[in-house]
């Protein structure tokens, strides 16, 4: 049949004879997830009456939004990358199913409402750290700082994993290599690891950013719903949602914002230099 | 054989995604069917109605649908959410077959989509403070330095806050804004906020996990419930006989229990 096929012409070329291996039904199954996934996506920006959406989209509400996901992301995946990179080294030197690794990764299956929950039992005015914070004048939950945090919470296994497997995959040959020469380890840190690892870095910082940027359920319970000061983009599109149909049109702006980003976060996250040495 | 599993596998995996797309509603929504359905045999076969009530009708309606499915042998679903969320969800073609809001405004955004609403009660707003009221909220006048939540403005428990606070000339930034009166309740009685605009109705049903501070009654601090029939609803009779009840005097009785005024 088709493989004997393929096996009899041994000059065909390799992208044609590893689609000969693919069943006729795993292509119609494949069609079905690529409409699943692409239509939505489509509807939205095919449903829209542009004029509204322009006007929503340059609305008060829709620009503070915009302004403070993004304001906010960019320090969350900051902090991901200072706290993220020696995680990521100190995870990689270890055996790969560690305890460890599994608690650092617990955010990346834990549903957004129950880390929210989490954070606010263990950071809230009434939580388990609460009464200690409240000492220094520190009360987190309804501020900037609660909405970071809360990214900074879901973002960081994204990063660690990415990089994480970076590390794996080099190795530390150069790392010794180095050592043997008489580089420091930080100093081998900054100019071997970080350099190897770069690639990585760069795609776990577009998907820590990408996570950061769409959190609602954490930001909803532990940081509050105030135009400014924690009303990121998710949570202006399910106030406008909510609206009883009167602010429909900004919650689709915000929403075809976040598209053209997430397409955007997507290419930083998978783009491949033409000369890597990787 | 390994074939035919993998096949079958994957039929199921689109059984679910099939699943998946039939419409939900928001993640805010609590969906209770009332107490205990007792299967009563009744003459006409009775259908599950299902009620998109406001959040501050959540203790009220529960107790009201296991009355009414004890009377009737009826089934009543009930979807509490603020109401502008049940209206959206009502536009996006929800299946209700009643809709009560806690304010005129939002069973007029519902426009043709409901039929012939009549008020059916009324609250009024007021102060919450977590029990021990950490902030010393003693008046309206102590909100701007308290931690306040109220509810978002197309919320009626917003709308009316909004008005309250305009006409007692106090300017107040809220720490954030709910879609839902509950929602402002728990930020409240957890003590991360330290005053809230919920109503009375609301207070009581918290008991003393909450304190009450009234507001002035010479603000508009008041709010007419109404209800009305889903025009979509393929159960009006149903759906009638339940408004009715919720009108009858053994309605009224377990609304004016909770606090609400006739």
């Amino acid at each position: 049949m088709s493989t004997t096929a393929a096996r009899a012409d041994g000059h065909m070329p390799r992208t044609t004879r590893s689609a000969s291996t693919v069943p006729p039904w795993a292509l119609v199954l494949c069609a079905c997830s690529l409409v699943m996934l692409v239509a939505p996506v489509l509807a939205l920006t095919g449903q829209s009456d542009w004029e509204q959406v322009w006007a929503a989209a340059r609305s008060r509400v829709a620009v503070r939004a915009l302004v403070l996901s993004f304001e906010t992301s960019a320090l969350a995946a900051l902090i991901c990358a200072l706290l993220g990179i020696p995680a990521s080294l100190a995870l990689a030197r270890r055996p790969r199913q560690s305890v460890l690794h599994g608690l650092i990764l617990l955010p990346l299956v834990l549903p957004p409402m129950v880390s929210g929950l989490a954070l606010l039992t263990l950071l809230g005015k009434r939580g388990l750290l609460g009464p200690a914070l409240g000492g220094f004048g520190i009360s987190l939950p309804f501020t900037t700082a609660a909405v970071v945090i809360a990214q900074v919470f879901v973002g960081l296994p994204f990063l660690v994993l990415n990089v994480e497997s970076a590390l794996r995959a080099h190795g530390q040959t150069y790392e010794w290599a180095a050592a043997g020469l008489g580089s420091s380890p930080t100093r081998t840190f900054f100019r071997i690891t970080i350099p190897l690892v770069s690639p990585a870095l760069r795609s776990g910082l577009a998907l820590c950013f990408a996570r950061a940027l769409g959190e609602f359920g954490a930001t909803a319970l532990f940081a509050g719903n105030m135009p400014g000061v924690t009303q990121t983009m998710p949570l202006a599109i399910y106030t406008a949602f909510n609206g009883g149909g009167d602010s429909l049109g900004t919650a689709v702006a915000l929403a075809l914002e976040l598209v053209i980003v997430a397409i955007i976060l997507m290419a930083v996250a998978t783009w491949k230099p033409r000369h890597t040495h990787a | 054989m390994k074939h035919r599993l993998v096949a079958a596998v994957a039929v199921a995996a689109l059984a679910t995604l099939a699943g998946c797309t039939t419409p939900t509603t928001s993640p805010s929504t609590n969906t209770q069917t009332a107490a205990d359905s007792q299967t009563a045999p009744v003459a006409q076969a009775p259908a599950e109605i299902t009620v998109f009530a406001a959040a501050s009708l959540t203790e009220t309606f529960t107790i009201i649908a296991a009355d009414f499915e004890a009377a009737t042998g009826g089934h009543v679903k009930l979807v509490f959410d603020g109401s502008s969320s049940l209206v959206t969800q009502i536009k996006e073609g929800a299946p209700a077959d009643i809709f009560a809001s806690a304010d005129q405004t939002n069973m007029d955004k519902a426009g043709d989509l409901v039929t012939s609403p009549v008020v059916f009660t009324s609250n009024k707003l007021t102060i919450v403070t977590p029990a021990d009221n950490p902030a010393g909220v003693t008046s309206i006048a102590d909100l701007p330095k308290a931690d306040t939540v109220i509810c978002a403005a197309a919320v009626p428990c917003g709308a009316i806050a909004a008005k309250v606070l305009a006409a007692s000339g106090i300017s107040l930034t809220p720490v954030s804004e709910e879609q839902s009166v509950k929602a402002v309740l728990t930020k409240v009685q957890m003590g991360e906020a330290e005053a809230g605009l919920v109503y009375s109705t609301d207070a009581k049903a918290a008991g003393d996990k909450v304190k009450e501070i009234p507001l002035p009654t010479d603000l508009p601090i008041g709010t007419a419930y109404p209800i009305a029939l889903v025009a979509a609803s393929a159960h009006t009779d149903q759906a009638q006989a339940f408004i009715d009840y919720v009108l009858s005097a053994a309605g009224q009785s377990v609304l004016e229990a909770a606090g609400f005024q006739a």
